[in-house]
């Protein structure tokens, strides 16, 4: 048998084999399904999409989505921010088990999600019987909703954060502590440069899934249409309905927000690596 | 604002060294500011909404008495979504585990054009709303959809079968794998590679008995999180699935189900349990992950 003794690499035939069968996965299974919305969305013409996606329920739907998100990712942004400076910056006890806590939502069903807003703030939960005497909405309503959107996207910033701010230590903010700067000014013009990319990332995910979240915000909404539906309650209306170019018309929109997501990932990291690579230097 | 953690004066009394004083000696190795405002802020919000309304479920649970909890929890109808839910979710985790590999592999190992663009494409699931990709591929898979049509005449039936619930998930789970397994096959050193062969190891047996031991923990980690995350998927299946009761009922669906018929004892008791099906399931990964780990030490 005669193999070069120090190969690492396969043979040409077996690297476009792998390569090919990767792509060709991928394609199927990921590519497709995108490609397949915006193909049912415009295939009755761009008239159509446009009634689809004007008509005053979609107009609500994503007016609702627009406010569920400008709430709950604002809130969370701080939370993770917050979270990150306390984890990565300072030894406490209880650390890991505070991270295990702050991902627990990501293993929580969607569904269950929903349903545990509804065992507290329904009309059978904890606090409904208080709620109703003094006449405040919580389930079936837009309180509903950015509650248990709040709750979905809860890890997203802080799991984006934490890795990043624990491979950057604490030097520099400790150089500028002892400089003079106090907590602020050190967060402003030390920690945030050093960190945006990241955050921003962080933000866009947690956008991403605050707008398109779907099992737990239908348990909440009790599909009101023109008053509690988002976005992708409302596709699941028009969809049910036997509307489907009305359906994939809306969808469009949310895809748009999946792939502007995606592009601005790719940019984020061509950013990253420029940036270490100057760091480096 | 004054800071607690950055003592500046000793204290008079030197303390015994007993829990107290160990804690006040890590807090001060920090001279950064804002301890107590982050640490407290964060651990507020996340009791507010995350710690006190899960204890909901737990509450409602435990106010139910045993018997009933069981008589709705266990019902042939539950047992029945369980079953399917945690099939399909098992092996679309497993799909995802050969084809997460693959796709880690490629995308680490070997450079292609437009390479950049291909590794972004990985985080759809992730972006794409589930409601929009159950959509989508319910309308691929049906009958007349874009692959329904060819796979129809072959007697594959896809939409409205458990068949389509796993393709939905190895749609959902792929990246999961993907992320996990990326940066440690980044990691791995080629020299191990290179002892490998020149020791006369063939390629094959080179992945197997050198690359393959080194990511297993991750590509483990990466299984169970697209099987944590099928079991408890939604939207993007409920569209596919059919949803007939005995049939192609998920779990997920059935607490739906239970809550629109105001059975709020019913839903949260298959929720319970669905939760504690899968932490086990975790718990089982993280202790073979342990194990994994040891043996390649």
């Amino acid at each position: 048998m005669s193999r070069p003794l120090t190969t690492t690499t396969e043979s040409r035939a077996v690297r476009f084999a792998l390569i090919l069968a990767a792509l060709a996965f991928l394609a199927l299974f990921l590519v497709l399904p995108l490609v397949a919305v915006f193909a049912e969305g415009f295939k009755s013409g761009l008239g159509a999409w446009k009634e689809a996606v004007s008509s005053p329920d979609a107009i609500s739907a994503i007016r609702l989505t627009l406010l569920v998100a400008a709430i709950s990712v604002p809130v969370n942004m701080v939370f993770g921010v917050a979270a990150s400076w306390a984890i990565t910056k300072f030894d406490f006890p209880g650390k890991s088990l505070l991270i295990t806590l702050i991902d627990l939502p990501f293993s929580v069903s969607p569904v269950v999600s929903g349903l545990i807003f509804v065992l507290l703030f329904g009309a059978e939960g904890v606090l409904g019987p208080f709620l109703q005497a003094h006449d405040i909405k919580i389930i079936f309503a837009v309180p509903g909703i950015i509650l248990a959107t709040i709750f979905i996207t809860f890890p997203f910033v802080a799991r984006e954060l934490i890795p990043l701010m624990q491979e950057q230590g604490k030097e520099d903010e400790e150089a500028a502590i002892s400089l003079g700067a106090n907590g602020w000014q050190t967060f402003w013009h030390v920690t945030l440069p050093n960190i945006r990319w990241g955050l921003l990332y962080g933000v866009l995910l947690c956008n991403a899934r605050a707008m398109g979240e779907f099992g737990a915000v239908s348990v909440v909404s009790g599909h009101l249409r023109g008053e509690t539906n988002t976005m992708p309650l409302h596709i699941e209306i028009l969809y049910n309905e036997y509307d489907f170019v009305g359906a994939f018309a809306v969808a469009t929109l949310l895809a748009g927000l999946a792939l502007v997501t995606l592009v601005a990932k790719t940019l984020l990291e061509w950013r990253f690596d420029i940036d270490r690579k100057g760091a480096i230097q | 604002m004054t800071n607690s953690f950055t003592l500046t004066t000793p204290s008079p009394k030197p303390r015994a060294p007993g829990r107290g004083a160990f804690f006040a000696l890590k807090r001060n190795r920090s001279v950064l500011p804002g301890f107590g405002l982050s640490l407290g802020f964060s651990l507020a919000w996340l009791t507010l909404i995350v710690l006190i309304p899960l204890s909901a479920i737990i509450l409602k649970t435990a106010g139910m008495g045993w018997d009933e909890f069981l008589r709705v929890g266990f019902s042939d109808r539950a047992i029945h979504a369980y079953r399917l839910s945690f099939g399909t979710a098992m092996a679309a985790a497993l799909v995802n585990g050969f084809a997460g590999l693959l796709v880690a592999w490629v995308l680490v190992r070997y450079d292609f054009p437009g390479k950049r663009i291909i590794g972004a494409t990985v985080d759809l699931p992730f972006a794409l709303p589930t409601a929009v990709a159950g959509i989508a591929l319910t309308s691929l898979y049906s009958v007349n959809g874009w692959l329904g049509q060819w796979l129809e005449p072959h007697g594959i039936k896809v939409a409205y079968t458990p068949l389509g619930i796993t393709i939905a998930l190895v749609f959902i789970g792929l990246p999961f794998v993907v992320r996990q397994v990326e940066p440690v096959l980044a990691d791995l050193g080629k020299d191990v590679e290179e002892a490998a062969a020149t020791l006369g190891a063939g390629r094959a047996k080179t992945f197997l008995r050198v690359i393959l031991p080194a990511i297993l923990p991750a590509l483990l980690t990466g299984f169970a999180l697209a099987f944590a995350r099928g079991v408890g998927e939604y939207g993007s299946v409920i569209f596919i699935s059919g949803n007939m009761p005995g049939l192609t009922e998920i779990a997920p669906l059935l607490i739906v189900t239970q809550l629109e018929e105001y059975n709020y004892a019913g839903a949260t008791a298959i929720a319970t349990i669905m939760m504690a099906a899968s932490f086990g399931v975790l718990l089982l990964i993280n202790l073979l992950q342990a194990l994994a780990r040891r043996r390649q030490a």
